[in-house]
């Protein structure tokens, strides 16, 4: 069943078409990664799912009212704030639970991405990696059903990509969260995703399986996948 | 056609920030953002405020007295410096303060947020800057601005006299009764009604403009530069538009 639906999505930012008729389906319970070259509009897409931005031409759709967690490339972490009191935020400004259910809440939510220690923290204190992990806490505390990931691992050391990519692939499989996940990181997308599409000037060349994208007969696909090996060599 | 954009942006986080101002006094968290901003709106500018104002009054005494005693009318030297001050150069010199010091500082904080996707996180966790970021701010200029146009009057008046007691000769007693008794109550109230609209547009241009900024680094630079200038020009024009309007 999908939860996610685009349907001839065009943008364009001062007559540059960043997405141009845009048609997939995300499942619900998936994980999907997006790869695709610079400036192809992996990121448009996924601000289109949150409603910041609105497309030109087509249609958007989002099944039910699900919560929706962000993760930044940047973390996004408000700098006054601590660790703890960036992941509260959501919770205190739009509920009106108690400070003891925010609190386990919270808690959680650092335990679930290992950063219960750093909570008092403030995000200029701690490492890239913690400050993406805080970001994700933010992201799932108020039991987010789909989680959209911005280029999640960049920046990162390969020993923090892999603990990230854990944390995505363990939050799928515990809680069912739906994933989005853009990246550059082909070989990442390959070990996290259970689908990949491939966004080439605005549009999807190929959305398959795996298995079936690496062996991919399209030129586009493997034209990707060979300049991505030439840079990882 | 940016311009009447720039415009209706400032227009509707004026409009947000003033409907939304009981949402400050709501919930614990609120009310410590809103007296943080107090502080850093008010005491962490006073230094600044103080050196101005102490030299814009001691200026102000010595133009002014060295006129007056070619008149001999040194004794209405208080009367002169109290009434230029209460009725313009303290909200005018507070409000070039404010708007160095806080607007700029509030433009480049939001404008440093919008580029690294912080204003964008926040409305995903449906939480609105204007509520979260904008209305405290701007509360906390609307409140200080008058209290520290006061305190700048009372710093520029003593300044004055100073000067006239140490360099014109001017008795500091007869200087302050003169002082004193020259300022109507219209006068302050007129002079601090300039310095709420002042803090006022000092917000919500500096709100606006940092929640406008685009282009990174570069851009928080230029919303940061035309925040002040903007502010500067708004507050010669409101102050003579306030003056013409209450002094016919």
């Amino acid at each position: 069943m999908s939860i996610i639906e685009f349907k001839g999505v065009s943008k364009a930012f001062d007559s540059v078409k960043v997405l141009d008729g845009l048609d997939f389906k995300v499942e619900k319970g998936e994980i999907l990664a997006i790869v695709g070259p610079s400036g192809t509009g992996k990121s448009v897409t996924l601000k289109h799912i949150v409603g910041l931005l609105d497309p030109d031409r087509g249609e958007v759709t989002v099944e039910g009212k699900p919560r929706i967690g962000y993760l930044f490339q940047s973390g996004a972490l408000l700098a006054w704030l601590t660790v703890y009191e960036n992941v509260a935020l959501p919770l205190k400004e739009t509920t009106r639970l108690k400070e003891d259910e925010i609190d386990r809440l919270v808690r959680d939510a650092l335990k679930e991405v290992g950063l219960e220690d750093a909570a008092d923290k403030y995000p200029g204190e701690i490492s890239g990696g913690m400050q993406k992990r805080a970001g994700l806490a933010r992201a799932i505390v108020r039991k987010a059903d789909i989680v959209l990931y911005d280029e999640p691992t960049s920046g990162l050391d390969p020993v923090t990509t892999i603990t990230i990519h854990r944390l995505i692939k363990k939050l799928n499989r515990d809680h069912g969260i739906t994933s989005i996940v853009v990246t550059h990181d082909i070989q990442g997308a390959l070990h996290l995703a259970d689908r990949i599409m491939l966004l080439k000037d605005g549009k999807a060349v190929e959305t398959a399986k795996v298995d079936e994208f690496v062996h991919s007969a399209n030129p586009a696909v493997q034209e990707f996948l060979t300049a991505m090996k030439g840079e990882l060599k | 056609m940016k311009f009447v954009r720039d415009i209706g942006a400032a227009g509707k986080i004026g409009l947000g920030t003033f409907l939304l101002f009981p949402t400050v006094f709501r919930s614990r968290d609120s009310r410590a953002e809103f007296s943080h901003q107090l502080y850093k709106t008010g005491i962490s500018t006073l230094p600044v405020v103080t050196v101005v104002s102490l030299f814009t009054g001691m200026i102000m005494a010595l133009q002014v007295g060295l006129e007056l005693r070619r008149f001999n009318q040194e004794i209405y030297l208080g009367a002169a410096v109290m009434i230029t001050l209460i009725r313009e150069m303290a909200p005018f010199s507070c409000g070039l303060c404010l708007a160095s010091c806080v607007g700029s500082a509030i433009a480049a904080e939001l404008g440093t947020m919008k580029v690294n996707d912080e204003i964008d996180a926040l409305r995903i966790m449906s939480i609105s800057p204007l509520k979260f970021l904008a209305v405290p701010r701007v509360l906390a200029l609307c409140v200080m601005a008058p209290l520290l146009a006061f305190y700048c009057c009372v710093v520029g008046t003593v300044g004055g006299g100073v000067v006239g007691a140490t360099q014109l000769g001017v008795d500091f007693g007869q200087y302050m009764s003169s002082a004193i008794g020259i300022a109507e109550r219209k006068d302050l109230f007129v002079g601090l009604a300039k310095a709420l609209v002042f803090g006022w547009t000092i917000g919500v241009v500096a709100v606006s403009e940092g929640l406008g900024t685009k282009l990174g680094a570069t851009g928080v630079g230029r919303s940061t530069q035309r925040s002040v200038i903007v502010n500067f020009l708004l507050i010669l024009m409101l102050g003579y538009m306030i003056t013409r309007l209450c002094y016919q």
